[in-house]
């Protein structure tokens, strides 16, 4: 977004995230049939977290982009958080040689084989905490970042100023995108935490994750929601929700949501963002009816308030 | 490219104050690491790390013994004033350190600009795990060194150090991040604070201990149960992801169980894969967990460099890490991932 539009006005896209669980194949195909009509800008696919997970592949992947391209989507490919392998570094190698499309890195692994070969897109786990820590990945010609989770929203605005952007070697301005609704990704491991609940090792885990599609809740011992495990990836049990923050974000500089897909209930969010962030449509509202719609709760919001991110403050 | 097959690797001790600088320099490390007293390094507790002179005194004390002083700046600037990670890596210039272990581009920019000759170790902060990872440092910043996160096998270390033109530096003992080190907000999702915005994990300031009728503790952070321990039971620090966890109505270590990493019998393996210094945590323990783990890791060293093929731990290094040991319990991690 150039400097002059950012403000109270300026609209906010919506980005759709890579789907973090296991999903079947059909289920992966029908969420993105319906995503064709829905209000979202962009759409980032790819598996993320785990390379056993090989419910569509690369070349499957590109069908659906071009599907999604068609619709009037802008598609990014994502890159896969942890890398350990030869064949993880391969994939990269593979969706930097595709030309078609941008795409996201998620680690230092992919800056080194996207950078200049590619649009590039800086995902949110990459640790960009400053404005000088954004320069260093501008100058790779990245033309929008995703703020870290943890970040608070006046920390953003720091880093990306909406007055005064960071520009890419080409002059073009970045452009922020925040993590606006889901189950956050707190962490990655070499180990699968899925496997170990159930007992079974990696190698043979025999997917048991296909059976949490919004990840396997691990509650405190007094019963109370905490996190739940998704394979190598431990998140949130709270979804992070700035669908009432509008103004902030807007002043923070952001020019697009990040909206982290989960199995129930997610085109309602999609409308609801898109009517509550763009049509002023009370957020506490549409809230009110995503628990009967099976969108998984409670809700957070204090990483965007320098507050421990699990709470939540109404707006 | 690494060529010396079987190196010996350098022995690189913890000193998070200058007591533990002086035990680890006097039982043979061959460096040291520390931090300063803020939140530009990884373990920015109370108490703990060094003010300008007592770095001046610790250098002056390890390079007369011959050992390397390295400074740990390998937190993440912070946005509304980044300025302290730049003084550091200025300050440790001027007071003589060897070498910066950063994690931060910002910071990583800044030393490459103002401070061409510092050498630079990528620090494990900065989640390199593969050799392409470490290349895009190595050519950006000119890294000549990176730690590896725990996370990977043997044979993934070893890959890395034949694709590698830096040296690579691996953890040996000491507390055991089940995460992806520089990637994990579980901390601050809880609390607020996390290795990477204030160089803390679980912090102490956040943990309440509440005692229960049945004679045992709840251990709290941020208001979230932690752990139950009961009457008899031993009690260990509230560290996220090591307490018990309700699953599908189990409860269990779901995450981690309390227990430290140890590869000492592997010595001869990474001296093989061609490692070039192994990493000893615990900045935040006491100068005499320093001074004995030191000693027991020397010992080791030399004896698995002079005869690899017949080199087992010693039984008396053996006992000192495992009293040292967190839950006194120790594991090869991922190194051999048994999990795999």
């Amino acid at each position: 977004m150039s400097a002059h539009l950012a403000g109270a006005n300026a609209p906010l896209t919506l980005t759709v995230g890579p789907v973090l669980y296991l999903w079947s194949r059909a289920d992966l195909l029908r969420f993105y049939a319906d995503l064709a009509d829905s209000p979202v800008h962009t759409v980032v696919l790819g598996e993320v977290v785990c390379a056993r997970r090989r419910e569509l592949r690369l070349p499957d992947w590109l069908d659906l982009a071009r599907e999604l391209r068609q619709a009037g989507k802008d598609v990014v490919l994502a890159t896969q958080a942890l890398v350990e392998t030869e064949a993880d570094l391969r994939l990269i190698e593979h969706q930097a040689e595709q030309g078609e499309f941008a795409v996201e890195a998620a680690d230092a692994s992919a800056l080194q084989l996207l950078a200049g070969r590619v649009p590039l897109v800086l995902g949110p786990h990459l640790n960009i905490y400053s404005h000088a820590a954004l320069v260093e990945h501008a100058d790779l010609g990245a033309v929008r970042w995703v703020a870290p989770v943890e970040l608070p929203l006046d920390a953003v605005a720091r880093i990306n100023p909406p007055a005064q952007p960071v520009h890419t070697p080409a002059g073009e301005a970045m452009r922020t995108e925040v993590w606006a609704f889901g189950r956050v990704p707190l962490s990655f491991s070499a180990r699968c935490f899925t496997a170990r609940h159930h007992g079974v090792t990696k190698d043979s885990c025999g997917l048991r994750c296909l059976a949490d599609p919004d990840g396997l809740p691990m509650n405190s011992t007094d019963g109370s929601s905490f996190l739940v495990l998704n394979g190598t990836q431990t998140q949130s049990a709270a979804v992070q929700c700035l669908l009432g923050d509008a103004d902030a974000l807007r002043a923070a500089g952001a020019s697009s949501l990040r909206l982290s897909p989960c199995s129930r209930g997610f085109l309602q969010v999609l409308q609801d963002f898109d009517a509550v962030i763009n049509a002023k449509r009370s957020a506490t509202t549409a809230m009110a009816a995503w628990p009967a719609l099976g969108v998984p709760g409670p809700y957070g919001n204090g990483y965007a308030r320098r507050q421990p991110g699990m709470t939540w403050s109404e707006t | 490219m690494t060529t010396n097959a079987c190196r010996k690797p350098q022995l690189v001790c913890p000193a998070g104050s200058l007591r533990a600088l002086r035990s680890a320099v006097d039982e043979g490390a061959d460096a040291v690491y520390l931090g300063l007293k803020d939140a530009t390094n990884a373990r920015n507790f109370a108490g703990l790390n060094f003010d300008d002179a007592q770095i001046r005194e610790g250098v002056a004390h390890a390079h007369a013994r011959g050992a390397e002083v390295l400074m740990a700046l390998n937190t993440f600037a912070d946005a509304l004033d980044p300025s302290p990670w730049f003084r550091a890596a200025d300050k440790a210039v001027a007071l003589g350190a060897d070498a910066l272990i950063v994690a931060d581009s910002a910071v990583m920019a800044w030393c490459r600009r103002q401070h061409p000759q510092l050498r630079l170790h990528l620090s494990v902060q900065a989640s390199a795990t593969s050799h392409a990872a470490i290349e895009f440092y190595r050519q950006r910043y000119g890294i000549q060194r990176a730690v590896l996160p725990r996370v990977l096998t043997l044979q993934q270390v070893a890959q890395v150090v034949r694709q590698s033109s830096v040296d690579i530096e691996v953890f040996g003992f000491g507390s055991l991040c089940v995460m992806v080190e520089g990637r994990c907000t579980l901390s601050s999702w809880v609390t607020g604070q996390s290795p990477n915005n204030a160089g803390v994990c679980s912090p102490a300031s956040a943990v309440r201990w509440t005692e229960q009728a049945d004679g045992g503790v709840d251990a709290r952070l941020g208001g979230v149960l932690i752990d139950h321990y009961g009457a008899d039971e031993a009690r260990g620090y509230p560290t996220l992801c090591k307490g018990r966890f309700e699953v599908e109505g189990r409860r269990e270590y779901a995450l981690e169980e309390p227990t430290s990493l140890d590869t000492m019998e592997l010595l001869p393996q990474l001296m093989a894969i061609g490692v070039a210094a192994i990493k000893i945590e615990g900045r935040q323990r006491s100068a005499a967990y320093v001074a004995q783990v030191t000693r027991a890791w020397r010992t080791a060293i030399d004896r698995a460099a002079a005869d690899p093929a017949h080199f087992v731990p010693g039984a008396a290094e053996q006992a000192v890490l495992a009293a040292h040991a967190e839950g006194q319990r120790h594991t090869l991690g991922a190194y051999e991932r048994p999990w795999r």
